[in-house]
């Protein structure tokens, strides 16, 4: 088996697991109940917390454990507007976000606040420019993804950031849900405010994530109830998750020191090998672009075609983003790069994890040599 | 061009005269401790400065730890050159130039403590000033707001070349005034008091009293959790956990309601000072502060205070609550501080405690019974436990992360 599919999901490390099963059955204890049990389960939290803060370099009181990137994504983006209403009620985003950015933020446009959504290059990328163009006087808040979930495209995080000094009142946000180990990104240079992570993505369990605010940074609370995580997140804790999410994390930083040259090597390998199969249209663009993700087209093929045709020889590719490829609609993505809608629409993402090799590259590039000219052959 | 050292300017040593090998000692110290990660540092000391010599580890990080040793004034990455006015030419072009962006400006602060080298402070400014305008297009000077500062400082020995000064955190290195013993409740103002004692140079080591089941396991845990962020400063401090249950028990059961609190207290600061005795340390420390709460007025320190006549130092006795709140956020321990658990002040408080009591109302309750056997006690069973800063410490969990 060859699974090509790691921006959809990633598959938890053993020790990861290891870790959950033990804190779930040794140490199961409510964080907040006064007990010894308690308080072994509040240090294991707040040893969680303080692993994320060091590998992210910022301070554990900036950590706020979520159950994921779709709830960050809410908090940050819902509950900053719902703070400033009274500041402003602009909003800027890019117009290639991931589904839980963009509804969230689609959701307050319903609400009354008005959005710019900023247009990207060819290559998918924000120019920064736009960005500094499109702050009014009410603009309160800006979100702009780190690595876009569909292409891979890096987007200038560091340079919006430096831009935004000049605007300390806007919050920045960022989704490094897809780039958090494989793109480097520093919080504190670059002056984000706002950042969301994903542990499924890097091979910690589905339903944790964490949120990054920044001190001195405040929002409203989404959830009503027993104010835990510092009265940001309600609700008991997922202890386990979080330690399991703090060693997936530590595991990816130290795999990614030496990782991501190897993953540059098989992206450029099937880069390679993909432009030899006639009617290929890379989009991922060579420059500015996360080490883990090529995403094509095959002109004339359904991608879904494409896909279980793949399958059966047991290669595991997807569409475009898992989270929206069940509506059979075309990359958003690639539609705003300017891709005619007929090759948006059979458009396919590779995508990496630091354990895949340059053997499995080497093999899914003949399989998918052979799909597509077979395939080919029944459709002419 | 890379600096290769940091150069560190004393604080108020340099006016201790006699005392000077001492202080520069401690501060030697505190700084070895302070950067035990980094395993290639030399450090190197002389009368005046001392000087960080990187050997290749990375000095931003260095510098980011430099910040919190008492006994700094200021500090600055440096280079370190050969006295030689075509070395410091060349050096001072290639410095100047990785740091200049367009349209900058800059200055030269020349300092020449050894006067023999052969240009003076003037004779500096023009030949240096004259060869970065030279080679730099662009560059402008500009003595009152520069953008680029660079410091030339001609010693004996050598010239060090810096572009920037970066505030020390002041204050004496820890040790150097001596030992006293931190009364450490688990609130919000005692590890404050002890940061500011360890600011002036004392080496600290805490007190908690701990009565179980009344107080739990927690929060003994958060005392520990304080320790270790005060540990952070001098790498390790030594907490001493006294059994207190049975002292507090009798209280409740020897004197009345309302002196209850007054009596714990000299109880309190009489194994305080017993401790102390042992350790041999010289002074009490607490987070006091004038009329804060009942025990905090002027008569509750003149009753309590009678037990012993080892100094005590109340470094907080002056400040606010709003002051200390925003110290302990500085120094990272509200959040610690904040955790709702009981502690050997908030248990057994008396509804109504006295804020005037009296001396000698206190002595009399006290007389009818004899404290000094548990009082011995509790301070042979005490506990003792070094708490290493939060990188040493070896957690129980850690195979889980």
């Amino acid at each position: 088996m060859i699974y090509f599919d790691n921006s959809a999901t990633t598959k938890p490390y053993k020790e990861v697991l290891d870790s959950f099963l033990t804190v779930s059955s040794e140490y199961f204890g409510n964080p907040s109940s006064l007990h010894s049990m308690g308080g072994q389960a509040e240090k294991l939290l707040s040893q969680a917390r303080e692993q994320v803060a060091k590998l992210l370099a910022v301070k554990p009181t900036e950590i706020y454990f979520t159950s994921g990137g779709t709830e960050s994504n809410n908090i940050a983006i819902k509950g900053a507007a719902l703070l400033n209403r009274n500041k402003g009620r602009h909003l800027i985003t890019s117009s290639v976000e991931h589904a839980s950015v963009r509804a969230a933020i689609e959701q307050l446009e319903h609400e009354g606040f008005e959005i710019t959504y900023l247009p990207v290059d060819e290559n998918g990328r924000v120019r920064v420019d736009d960005v500094e163009k499109a702050i009014r006087k009410d603009t309160i808040f800006i979100s702009v993804m780190q690595v876009n979930n569909e292409v891979g495209t890096v987007q200038p995080i560091k340079e919006i950031g430096e831009m935004l000094k000049k605007h300390p009142k806007i919050l920045f946000h960022v989704d490094t849900v897809q780039g958090i180990g494989k793109v480097p990104l520093s919080l504190p240079e670059s002056n984000v405010d706002l950042c969301s992570l994903s542990a499924h993505k890097f091979h910690g369990l589905k339903g944790t994530g964490v949120l990054f605010i920044r001190e001195g940074a405040r929002l409203t609370p989404l959830f009503s109830g027993g104010n835990q995580e510092r009265k940001m997140r309600s609700g008991t804790e997922n202890v386990a998750g979080a330690v399991a999410l703090a060693k997936a994390l530590r595991m990816t930083m130290v795999k990614s020191e030496t990782g991501i040259e190897r993953m540059k090597k098989i992206q450029s390998m099937l880069r390679t090998g993909l432009s030899e199969i006639e009617g290929v249209m890379i989009h991922t663009p060579i420059e500015n672009s996360a080490p883990h993700i090529i995403n094509f087209s095959l002109s004339g093929m359904k991608s879904e075609v494409f896909i279980h045709a793949l399958e059966q020889q047991e290669v595991f590719v997807s569409t475009t983003s898992a989270c929206s490829s069940k509506k059979k609609s075309a990359s958003k993505t690639l539609l705003a790069m300017g891709v005619p809608e007929s090759l948006a629409e059979s458009a396919i993402r590779l995508s990496l994890s630091f354990d895949n090799t340059e053997e499995e590259a080497k093999k899914a590039i003949l399989v998918m040599k052979k799909t597509a000219n077979q395939l080919r052959k029944v459709m002419d | 061009m890379k600096y290769d050292r940091i150069l560190i300017r004393y604080g108020e040593i340099s006016t201790k005269g006699r005392n000077r090998n001492k202080f520069i000692d401690k501060l030697r110290k505190s700084i070895r401790i302070a950067l035990s990660p980094f395993p290639n540092i030399k450090v190197e000391s002389s009368r005046d400065r001392m000087y960080v010599l990187l050997n290749g580890e990375n000095g931003v990080e260095i510098m980011e730890k430099l910040k919190n040793i008492f006994g700094i004034q200021s500090f600055s990455p440096a280079i370190k050159l050969e006295r030689d006015v075509e070395k410091l030419k060349q050096a001072s072009l290639e410095l100047v130039r990785t740091l200049y962006k367009e349209g900058q400006t800059f200055k030269i602060t020349p300092k020449r403590s050894d006067k023999t080298f052969e240009l003076n402070t003037d004779g500096i400014n023009h030949t240096i000033g004259g060869h970065l305008l030279q080679n730099i297009p662009g560059l402008k000077v500009d003595v009152r707001k520069p953008d680029i500062n660079l410091r030339i400082e001609v010693r004996k020995e050598a010239i060090y070349l810096s572009c920037e000064t970066i505030q020390g955190a002041g204050g004496l290195p820890i040790g150097s005034s001596g030992k006293a013993m931190l009364m450490l409740s688990g609130g919000i103002d005692s590890p404050v008091a002890g940061y500011l004692a360890m600011k002036r140079g004392l080496e600290i080591e805490a007190v908690h009293f701990f009565s179980p089941p009344f107080t739990s396991e927690r929060s003994k845990e958060k005392v520990i959790d304080l320790s270790k962020k005060l540990a952070e400063i001098y790498g390790s401090i030594t907490l001493h956990i006294v059994p207190f249950t049975d002292i507090q028990q009798a209280i409740r059961e020897q004197i009345p309601e309302n002196y209850s609190m007054t009596t714990t207290r000299r109880m309190m600061l009489r194994i305080a000072d017993k401790i102390r005795e042992k350790q041999e340390g010289l002074a009490i420390v607490t987070g006091e502060s004038l009329g804060q709460v009942a025990s905090q007025t002027l008569e509750s320190m003149y009753a309590i205070n009678e037990v012993t006549n080892t100094p005590i130092l109340r470094p907080l006795i002056t400040m606010d609550k709003t002051e200390i709140i925003k110290l302990a956020q500085e120094i990272d321990t509200l959040e610690i501080s904040n955790r709702p658990f009981e502690d050997c002040c908030t248990i057994f408080v008396p509804s109504s405690p006295k804020t005037k009591p009296k001396r000698e109302k206190v002595q009399h309750y006290e007389s009818y019974f004899d404290f000094e056997p548990m009082i011995q006690e509790a301070v042979q069973e005490v506990e003792t436990i070094v708490v290493k800063r939060e990188d040493e410490q070896h957690s129980e969990f850690q195979s889980l992360f």
